[in-house]
């Protein structure tokens, strides 16, 4: 008697199972760096697709960042890569791309919502084929604390001779550290400190197409300037900065410690959940009062289709939506601190967000500047900057001395700077 | 008489126990070994492998984009595997001496405590001693500054002078119970007797130790230098938990583990280089080679043995 009852039990499972799988809805998956984004993505994005989209699953399988581009490599290797593919800026999706193992999407429907420029950081060099959907970017600035600031009777600065007057002032106050940064992860010093203040004095995209061109050095004034301005930096870092991390600095912001964060975007939902004080973001100062200002917009996260994947309408249908405006906004508002670079405005709700988005309207956006190609060859472009960049707020190397050695290891395997 | 010389059985049981392990390491150890020697000949042309020889190690010997950083992290590596072999070691065998006396009380205790940090792992160990050296938030300068002491303190993590030494202390802290053990034990076998004669011809204490004691330990402590010297130069897992792949601050914590690793496969923008971090990973396997050689020939053959 059981066992007869164990046997129907079992052929319902089996009919039922092969009854759904005919109505089977196609699972598509997708491959991320942001684990922090997972309950985004799966409370607020993939649903809003779901609802609009039946038949199509989505599912979200983050990896760590660290170890992101070394996973994807292989598992698109081993053919057991998501669908969806987040993509890193230039080189790391071109490779893959070069590679064949990510689909060309010049002709996807939605790419006529971006311009070029958003679509650079996915396209190949010459331009032509594009492979990402372009999701969004991250902008650079200095995020304050508004009591700290009120409490001192402080000013936002314009200029960088106010930026450092300010900084004088909360630094004899001595109640709170007046910047929150450290050189021990080396990255914090270049993409929160030299690239940040740097565009307003190489001109944004001027000089680093310049560098491309190889019509200016690496050791011309603007880029050795910048690594003076940033120089003066160290007097102003909490004790002990040597040895500082980059969450160690987050911390120090969000406890109240520190007067200013020098910052990206991304930090702006985190923040707003960890600092129970209100806060205020003010951009890049320019050297001198009247000039043009320029702020490091930088392309950073887009999608890509994986060339062998199973389910390749499925996962189209999915990107042509990333592209569409109802995503751009879907996401900028779930994640304020990345901005969507869909050429249909967004509206942000978050006031953090909003400044930031605001330099747009009166500054030139630039991308940081050894993103695009100057970062192919050894030694590594981008690697040398965190270290020059930390050793000169450190002192352990003159502005001069850091322009010399990374124009010589530029140099040294880049023919366009060779002559 | 009788014609029993026939050829001796094969002797299938052999092979068939050795067979398990033999197996075993030769998929996991020797065929990746020979592997990544063998990717140190062939570089990447157009997403294909293309054999070149030697092209690779004159690049990583003769480039000094390449050597540059070969030498800092072969340099950095010594200077840690000296740290090791001046503190480690002698101080494990003190304890060891120490622990192995009889008139010890709570010698049990000490020894757990002592072995405890090698049975942590290294993320842990790093994360750790990152916060108590913490200039923000750590122990060590507050406790520094409870006795007054504040201006000894400084951010050794993020000064080059200092970052290197101060890992591999926190190595050897980590580590102290290894060689403290393998020598504790090699002072629990030897018999009474011995130190017994020894006391009839005057010898005690110190010059009990110096004169008996330790020439009958040093095979262990040849033993445990060789182990010291392959763990040091295969070290990557405590800096880099530490310090992140660069190694820093400006590559002075760098060595030939992390630099492999970080050519092998790539850092921030950097993209992956498998066949110059086999290059790499080759040339680490040669020099701890020929280290290990050297200590056989040299060393482990001339020491004496005794036996009771």
């Amino acid at each position: 008697m059981k066992l007869k009852l164990g046997m129907a039990l079992m052929a319902t499972t089996i009919l039922g199972s092969a009854l759904a799988a005919t109505a089977e809805d196609v699972t598509i998956t997708i491959e991320s760096w942001r684990s922090e984004d997972l309950s985004i993505w799966q409370d607020k994005i993939i649903p809003a697709f779901e609802a609009s989209h039946p038949g199509i699953k989505v599912k979200f399988t983050p990896t760590a960042p660290g170890e992101y581009n070394a996973a994807l490599n292989s598992k698109l290797e081993g053919g057991v890569a998501g669908d969806m593919i987040t993509c890193r800026p230039f080189d790391q999706s071109l490779l893959i791309f070069e590679k064949g193992q990510l689909a060309d999407l010049t002709d996807l429907d939605a790419m006529a919502n971006f311009a070029a420029v958003a679509k650079s950081a996915w396209s190949t060099d010459d331009g032509s084929k594009t492979f990402c959907v372009p999701m969004a970017s991250v902008i650079h600035g200095f995020i304050y604390n508004k009591d700290a600031f009120k409490e001192l009777g402080l000013e936002v600065p314009q200029t960088e001779d106010e930026f450092f007057a300010v900084l004088d002032k909360i630094k004899a106050d001595g109640n709170y550290i007046p910047m929150a940064m450290g050189t021990h992860d080396e990255w914090e010093s270049n993409t929160m400190g030299y690239y940040n203040i740097g565009s307003n004095y190489w001109k944004g995209e001027e000089g680093r197409l310049a560098i491309i061109n190889g019509t200016q050095k690496l050791t011309d004034k603007p880029w050795v300037d910048a690594f003076k301005s940033l120089a003066k930096w160290g007097a102003y870092l909490g004790d002990g900065y040597e040895a500082q991390t980059y969450p160690d600095s987050q911390n120090l912001f969000t406890l109240g410690r520190a007067a200013i964060y020098p910052a990206g975007s991304w930090e702006i939902s985190g923040f707003n959940t960890q600092a129970d004080f209100e806060m205020g973001a003010f951009k890049p100062p320019v050297p001198v009062a009247g000039n043009d200002c320029y702020i490091s917009d930088h392309t950073d996260i887009g999608m890509g289709m994986n060339a062998a994947s199973k389910h390749p309408e499925e996962t189209k249908v999915f990107l042509n939506w990333v592209g569409s405006p109802e995503f751009a906004s879907l996401y900028s508002n779930a994640l304020p601190g990345f901005f969507s670079l869909s050429n249909e405005p967004v509206t942000l709700e978050d006031p953090l967000a909003q400044e930031f988005v605001s330099w747009r309207k009166d500054c030139h956006s630039t991308i940081r500047p050894t993103y695009q190609i100057l970062s192919r060859g050894t030694p590594n472009l981008e690697t040398e900057m965190g270290n020059a960049s930390a050793n000169v707020i450190k002192g352990t190397e003159t502005p001069e001395a850091a322009a010399e050695r990374l124009q010589k290891g530029l140099a040294s395997w880049y023919a366009p700077q060779q002559n | 008489m009788q014609d029993v010389k026939a050829k001796p059985r094969f002797k299938w049981h052999i092979v068939v126990f050795l067979a398990p392990a033999v197996l075993i390491y030769t998929a996991i150890m020797i065929i990746p070994i020979f592997n990544t020697l063998g990717m140190s000949f062939f570089t990447d042309v157009d997403n294909r492998q293309v054999f070149v020889g030697w092209q690779n190690f004159n690049t990583l010997f003769g480039d000094e984009r390449w050597a540059d950083h070969f030498w800092n992290a072969l340099k950095n590596n010594s200077w840690f595997f000296m740290i090791h072999m001046l503190v480690q070691n002698p101080v494990g065998i003190l304890l060891a001496a120490i622990l192995s006396s009889p008139k010890l009380r709570f010698a049990a205790a000490y020894r757990t405590v002592i072995i405890i940090p090698a049975i942590l792992s290294f993320v842990i160990v790093g994360f750790a001693w990152k916060l108590i050296l913490s200039p923000l938030w750590g122990i060590a300068p507050w406790l520094l500054d409870s006795v007054g002491l504040k201006s000894l303190f400084a951010p050794w993590l993020g000064l080059e002078e200092y970052a290197l030494t101060t890992l591999s202390l926190i190595s050897v802290w980590q580590f102290i119970g290894i060689p403290m053990l393998l020598i504790y034990a090699a002072l629990l076998s030897i018999p009474e007797e011995v130190l017994e004669a020894g006391e009839c011809d005057g010898l005690t204490g110190f010059s009990a130790f110096w004169k008996i004691k330790l020439p009958l330990i040093l095979p262990s402590i040849g033993i445990i230098s060789i182990l010291t010297f392959v763990g040091n130069f295969n070290a990557f897992d405590l800096i880099y938990a530490a310090q992140g792949a660069l190694a820093g601050p400006h590559y002075a914590t760098d060595i030939l583990g992390t630099f492999m690793y970080r050519t092998f496969f790539g850092n921030q923008l950097q993209l992956g280089d498998i066949n110059m971090g086999a290059t790499i990973a080759s040339a680490m396997f040669a020099i701890i080679l020929v280290g290990v050689c050297l200590y056989l020939f040299a060393i482990q053959r001339r020491l004496r043995r005794y036996q009771f």
